[in-house]
């Protein structure tokens, strides 16, 4: 397929000079959604890092004199079962589920990606094969894959970091590679070619760097369904182990026995998971129409 | 038509094929062998009682050859038994089936209602207060959990109407009203997520059409709007909704196994669910491999539809 440079929009280059600033203030503008969006993840990055200055009370005590508590002065968003106090663990698990949720999309595009890169521009067979063994992968349901997984690796924070990426693995290579094959055709790569640079070097140093719009497009995409993925592995006991405080476990079967008793139990956790992921979804969407328009609509 | 069927099939099997290794070689992953896993409750065992009970497995045997007989099982319809019940384990899943299925077909008719309507109007109001409105809604469905959907529906009901939905399954002969309760409140919540995809892709399809020369003919003849957008527009917007729907039929199963779990139905998913947490592999095995089909099978289905929906795209040439 040939294509004229003039077609490529190059990805996440600003049109006009500008500073970082300048083009901040002008997505702000023109997506007022998405800025929310992102101002909502900065928030919740800000209550990762410093959540032990956040925390009320410590995450993981329990008070035996207090459980099941409603929201109160004290307790401001209640405490569970155990007594533990929900806003603090809240905060904590903001740390969770942003660690697990980038760990685990950067660690599956970036996996996905090298194989992308690597498939669209070997091309030919090598490529046709790759194909085939991703359509594999994808076949399965993206939560039954990571079920599987890691309920074979056994809980801990690494293997359920291990067990979100995997899925997430076709679905970079796809995003990747199609770039890629439009992106090899360019002249500058021909050039390179016909310079003798190795195949490797012109991969990796002339062809990886134009593919960061999609890169980020896909990260920021990604990252909800990780994070809602964290999620419902933790609420099935698959998830993060104890004593992390994660959102997920938080509405565990603890939490729905307890439910009528004291509905806060299962409220604000189920409010953090979704504020999260819709967070990502908005930011997602808005750097999606801005660093790569071909995507709109997929 | 029938050479490209027979292509898709063919194509469809090796698929298959390389899933049931994938699955058998997940499963393999796990540290420790079955029978460890299976008796660290137990505490001591005895090596002569560990070996005789790989023996009885069948897991002291080769991975390949326990490959073969894994697919020699699967093309003879025996699914191998169950570790935790000492049954067929065809037995056990077999009545499960139509409880997910009646399930899932719900959810997507929840889907396709809620889905289609929202993203025509929003479509046809571009930009307005209305589509921003619609366009949150729908996002908001992807972003909240479908179990944790169930779960505030479930306190909804029991706050502000001091009623909690039977949470013993009732079969459909038995009572059907409260059968139908059962099903309609966990097909909502796990409808809702699904009719955000089908909102977006129908939205964005038809966004695409709407701009097409036949489109503006029709507006020029005096044709009414909502002949235009139902009849003229609709139609050949449908193509990319049909594949987001036949792929959710196929996805809905993973936001059954939590959704089935919080609603206490006795379906494929929350038994999947149930079986990871015994480590029962031979039926695990089994059914991944079982959703793995149902998800082939859909997606052969919805590129048989394309040929009935849109005569342009002719299989086989």
């Amino acid at each position: 397929m040939a294509v004229r440079p003039a077609e490529i929009a190059i990805p996440g280059r600003p049109r006009a000079r500008s500073g970082a600033g300048a083009a901040l203030w002008r997505f702000v503008r023109k997506k007022p959604l998405g800025a929310a969006g992102g101002a909502l993840m900065l928030v919740m990055l800000l209550t990762a890092v410093f959540a032990d200055l956040l925390q009320t009370h410590d995450p993981i005590a329990t008070d035996a004199a207090y459980t099941l508590g409603a929201p109160s002065t004290e307790h401001w968003l209640g405490t569970d079962h155990l007594g533990r106090d929900i806003y603090s663990r809240i905060v904590h698990g903001a740390r969770v589920s942003l660690v697990v949720g980038v760990a685990s999309t950067l660690l599956g595009s970036v996996l996905g990606g090298i194989i992308g890169l690597l498939s669209g521009y070997a091309g030919g067979k090598t490529d046709l094969v790759t194909q085939r063994i991703l359509d594999i992968l994808q076949g399965l349901p993206l939560l039954v894959l990571a079920l599987v997984m890691s309920a074979a690796l056994g809980p801990a924070l690494h293997n359920v970091v291990i067990a979100i990426s995997i899925p997430i693995i076709p679905r970079a290579a796809r995003v990747i590679r199609s770039s890629v094959l439009s992106i090899r055709e360019m002249q500058y790569v021909e050039a390179a070619r016909s310079l003798g640079i190795n195949h490797m070097r012109i991969a990796f140093r002339h062809i990886l760097p134009n593919t960061i719009g999609p890169f980020i497009v896909l990260c920021t995409a990604q990252l909800g369904s990780a994070i809602l993925v964290e999620a419902t592995l933790s609420y099935l006991g698959l998830g993060v182990p104890e004593p992390y405080p994660s959102w997920g476990r938080m509405l565990s079967v603890s939490a729905a026995e307890y439910a009528q008793k004291a509905p806060h139990l299962v409220l604000f956790p189920g409010i953090a998971i979704s504020l999260a992921v819709f967070a990502s979804n908005l930011l997602g969407d808005a750097l999606r129409d801005t660093l790569d328009p071909r995507l709109r609509g997929t | 038509m029938k050479t490209y069927l027979l292509q898709r099939l063919v194509i469809a099997l090796l698929t298959l094929l390389g899933m049931s290794v994938v699955i058998f070689t997940l499963l393999r992953l796990a540290p420790g062998d079955i029978v460890d896993i299976l008796f660290s409750t137990a505490g001591y065992v005895s090596p002569s009682e560990k070996q005789a009970i790989m023996k009885e497995l069948g897991i002291d045997r080769p991975y390949w050859v326990q490959y073969v007989d894994w697919l020699r099982q699967i093309l003879t319809g025996d699914l191998g038994k169950s570790y935790r019940y000492d049954q067929p384990a065809w037995e056990i899943i077999r009545p499960l089936v139509p409880v997910t299925l009646e399930l899932a077909a719900l959810s997507i008719l929840f889907a396709v209602v809620i889905g289609v309507p929202t993203g025509v109007v929003s479509a046809v109001r571009q930009d307005t207060a209305l589509d921003y409105v619609l366009r949150v809604f729908s996002l908001a469905g992807l972003a909240m959990p479908s179990f944790w959907l169930g779960m505030v529906i479930i306190l909804g009901l029991v706050t502000w109407f001091a009623w909690i939905p039977p949470l013993t399954y009732v079969p459909l002969g038995e009572n059907f009203k409260l059968h139908a309760v059962q099903f309609l409140l966990p097909a909502l919540a796990v409808g809702y997520r699904s009719s955000a995809l089908i909102m977006r892709i129908t939205r964005s399809s038809l966004l695409e059409v709407m701009r097409e020369d036949y489109i503006r003919t029709a507006w020029a003849k005096g044709q009414r709007g909502r002949i235009v957008i139902w009849r003229h527009a609709l139609k050949n917007a449908m193509l990319p909704v049909v594949t987001v729907i036949g792929i959710e039929f196929a996805f809905l199963i993973g936001g059954l196994v939590v959704t089935e779990t919080v609603f206490n139905l006795p379906g494929v998913a929350r038994f999947l669910v149930q079986a990871i947490l015994w480590r029962d592999y031979p039926v695990v095995q089994n059914l991944v491999m079982f959703i793995a089909i149902v998800v082939i099978l859909s997606n052969l289905a919805v590129d048989m539809l394309y040929g009935v929906l849109d005569p342009r795209v002719r299989y086989g040439r």
